[in-house]
């Protein structure tokens, strides 16, 4: 069971869609597994044989409970080895979790002596003989195999293997960006990004469901951390104008909302604020590398969903712009990605919309900050001395206090601030 | 604009003026204005009680250093340069350092010895080696290298305060840089490295002679898409080991710039910490930039050969990032 | 010159627009009065797509100054009767 989550400890399989005896391929759909807060497929990590399915559908396991067993067979040599692959995969299952023992497997005494002579494990070696009988060719072709993707032996660096574990990568499926060198943090991420990409979400919620799991995010968020809470009204003066003044010159697709600005001006804060960007793990504070900016869309039936704008700080407001639009219709039609459920390193939610003026949020862990954004209202407000009407918004930030002290978080509000004030450079 | 000759200078003053108790001597440091210039008028301001000509005795001037700050004075001697201090080891390693422990507790030594380090200017293997590597060896010492206008200005005001020895190493490349000094610039810590380039992709740590080498690395690489973030150590005894094990945290990959030689060297110190404490932070092996190990050459092309270069920084940053 | 907008064109251009947001039912349903954003829950991005349809069916764009025109299907079909004379 593989976790779809920082928060997922357990799932269901909803649905499986290979049975025993089937042959997969690598990143074939093998089953939809249930987190609660969305139906996810889950992809084959190797190529085989499915020998067993071990968990039924409707069972709910812990994560890392093994699904399936996988057997590298005569399956394997039909479909042809993909092009990522450098020689037959041992057996493994899905995800990064060891299979349970294999059965004692049936050999001749010679054989036995070869692979003990060659330090092969027979019950990690597939027969091919009569009765599933381990030949001689067998151990011969496990040390080729050995020989030509080192199991356990592969260059990678220490960072990067400490990442494919949080990540859920297993590091038998990495290869390296050029061929002969070691493995680094950048071909986990990219493995993790690829495999987000291929893992649409197919079934949308039952609102009960999901009300139960915002319900147990929230409480753990609510009993865990202890917020703090801080809040700032924002003169949108120049951004508001700046935004007329963009729209009166594209075509209506590429109209700006004040939102894009909002997101870039928190996504550029942010990045200058590690303390505010990252997740809380085992009792410490891990700073994100970039910041992936999860956006709180309130469903029409109810409920939530945060879909994730990957490296925010890097995007245009344009591009900003296009991404949260998609970012909403993900949310909205129930096609959310792995990466919308994981990646998030921050999330601002934006009740303008609803005319509330400001929303003091509750944190999404394992993030460890909040920033919210109330109505744009035009109010009386203070300029160069005199009394005038401006369009003001309030943003508050709801940080950890574990990662985070008042002082930093008041600076990144201000940095929002007077980010604000300059739209041309967003 | 002001030289970091002239912040050095004005350093001097602040110490001068500011607590009655210091001296400085050394040789040539009077009469001469010293050897690379720096107590230039000072003998005339402050007349020769405060700025004492000595003999050329590093150990006797040393000694006596030690003794005046035994007595309650505050002494700041010059030693010329690095290579010469070596006269003066004894005083240095056998008294300076360990008379605070022998006498537990006791007798303090506070001390400071300013000295030029690094090579550069052709003046060849009897004058150019960079050793504060070695003194950070030591315990018992606080070693700082000020690398900047506000730390040649700041941090001998602070070693002054210092009840225990501090030595602080001048680049002899740096005396004729020029640069903007705030009119206000006074002391500054001298316990913390500092983050003189914020940056994601790759930490670039130097000090005093090999900062400047570090930024301009940097901006060579920010051309090309690399985002280094570069630290300056400033003190290097006792090391700031969590602003050094914060920026691999970041980065997740180490160039360490040194003009010490490889072998032992401080580079070493800080090649060994970062594997010690943030190996799973690596995603590439640490990488050095060192001095070759040769004595320093005095020909020109041979001395640019044998030290720390830009490109041979931007080569190493380039190698970690892969 | 495009003949104006009759009052039955213009509601068929703004239910056109206005799908997915609500049933064609619901539609009918609301009152010619009602605010359109309130009663069926538009977010600016929801309303930015209602506009950005609008447009797309009549041809020409409709600035934000005119959003206001839009607040309800009577004020809209107005608005969009008066634009084409």
């Amino acid at each position: 069971m593989p976790a779809l989550g920082a928060d997922m400890t357990e799932g269901t399989v909803l649905e499986w869609l290979v049975k025993a005896g089937d042959t997969v391929r690598k990143g074939d759909i093998v089953a939809v597994v249930d987190t609660d807060k969305a139906a996810i497929e889950v992809e084959c990590f190797t190529s085989g044989t499915v020998s067993a399915v071990l968990v039924p559908v409707g069972s709910r396991v812990p994560v890392g409970t093994p699904l399936a067993v996988l057997a590298a067979g005569p399956g394997m040599t039909e479909v042809g080895p993909t092009q990522d692959e450098r020689g037959p995969a041992p057996e493994t299952v899905p995800h990064v979790e060891p299979g349970p023992p294999a059965e004692v497997r049936l050999a001749t005494p010679p054989t036995r002596k070869f692979a003990a002579e060659s330090g092969v494990d027979l019950t990690t070696v597939h027969g091919s003989g009569r009765d599933g009988r381990v030949t001689h060719a067998d151990v011969a072709r496990a040390i080729a195999a050995r020989t030509s993707l080192p199991a356990g032996r592969v260059r990678i660096s220490p960072y990067a293997r400490k990442l494919a574990t949080e990540l859920g990568v297993a590091v038998s499926s990495l290869s390296p960006t050029q061929a002969r060198r070691a493995i680094h943090a950048r071909d986990v991420r990219a493995a993790a990004q690829r495999r987000a990409e291929r893992a649409p979400v197919r079934h949308s919620q039952d609102a009960e469901a999901m009300r139960r799991a915002i319900g147990a995010l929230m409480a753990r968020a609510k009993r865990e951390i202890p917020h703090y809470y801080l809040s700032t009204t924002i003169d949108l003066h120049t951004a508001v104008e700046w935004l007329r003044e963009h729209n009166l010159h594209v075509p209506i697709p590429e109209r700006l909302l004040p939102a894009a600005l909002l997101l870039k001006a928190t996504a550029l804060a942010a990045r200058r604020a590690p303390q505010l960007n990252g997740h809380w793990v085992d009792d410490s504070f891990r700073p994100a590398d970039s910041v992936h900016l999860g956006t709180a869309v309130a469903l029409r039936g109810g409920g939530l969903l945060t879909p994730v704008i990957l490296d925010a700080a890097d995007r245009s407001a344009s591009e900003l712009m296009a991404e949260l639009r998609a970012a909403v219709t993900r949310a909205r039609t129930g096609a959310l990605r792995s990466t919308d459920l994981t990646a998030g390193t921050i999330t601002v939610t934006n009740l303008g919309d609803n005319g509330v003026e400001s929303v003091h949020g509750v944190i999404y862990p394992p993030q460890v900050a909040l920033v919210g954004f109330g109505a744009i209202t035009s109010r009386p407000w203070a300029v160069d001395g005199l009394l005038g009407v401006r369009p003001l918004v309030t943003a508050t930030l709801s940080a950890d206090h574990r990662a985070s002290d008042g002082a930093t978080g008041a600076r990144f509000l201000s940095r929002i601030a007077a980010l604000l004030q300059q739209p041309e450079e967003l | 604009m002001t030289t970091y000759r002239e912040a050095l200078r004005a350093g001097l003053r602040d110490a001068l003026e500011h607590d009655e108790r210091t001296f400085l001597m050394g040789e040539d440091v009077g009469r001469y204005g010293g050897c690379f210039a720096v107590s230039l008028g000072l003998l005339e301001e402050f007349g020769p009680d405060r700025v004492r000509d000595t003999p050329l005795s590093e150990s006797a001037f040393v000694g006596a250093g030690i003794g005046a700050a035994l007595g309650g004075m505050r002494p700041i001697v010059e030693i010329m340069t690095v290579n010469f201090s070596l006269l003066a080891l004894d005083q240095i390693l056998n008294n300076a350092a360990t008379l605070l422990h022998m006498s537990g507790g006791q007798l303090n030594v506070p001390l400071v010895i300013r000295m030029t380090t690094g090579a550069g200017r052709q003046l060849a293997a009897q004058h150019s080696h960079s050793l504060e590597g070695w003194y950070a060896h030591i315990p018992g010492l606080r070693i700082v290298a000020p690398a900047t206008m506000e730390d040649a200005r700041g941090m001998l005001w602070t070693a002054v305060q210092d009840p225990d020895p501090v030595l602080l190493f001048e680049h002899g490349t740096l005396y004729n840089v020029s640069g903007e000094l705030a009119p206000d610039a006074g002391a500054v810590d001298i316990d913390h490295a500092v983050i003189r380039r914020p940056g994601t992709d790759v930490t670039l740590i130097a000090y005093g002679g090999t900062l400047r080498t570090a930024l301009d690395a940097a901006g060579e690489l920010a051309d090309s898409g690399v985002d280094a973030e570069v630290l300056d150590l400033r003190t290097l005894r006792p090391l700031d080991e969590p602003a050094i094990l914060d920026s691999i945290a970041r980065t997740h990959r180490l160039v360490v710039v040194d003009e010490g030689w490889r072998s032992g060297s401080l580079s070493a110190e800080i090649a060994a910490r970062v594997a010690e404490k943030a190996l799973y932070e690596l995603d590439a092996p640490i990488e050095r930039v060192c001095t070759a190990e040769v004595p320093i050459p005095y020909a020109q092309q041979l001395e640019h050969a044998a030290l720390p270069q830009q490109a041979d920084v931007v080569a190493a940053a380039r190698r970690a990032v892969g | 010159m495009t003949p104006p907008l009759t009052r039955a064109e213009a509601k068929s251009a703004l239910h056109a627009a206005l799908a997915g947001f609500a049933s064609e039912a619901e539609l009918e349903q609301l009152s010619p009065s009602e605010n359109l954003r309130e009663a069926l829950e538009l977010d600016s991005m929801d309303f930015l797509t209602f506009v950005e349809r609008l447009s797309e069916q009549l041809g020409r764009r409709i600035e934000e100054d005119d959003y206001d025109h839009l607040a309800t299907l009577d004020s809209a079909a107005d608005f969009l009767g008066e634009a084409h004379r």
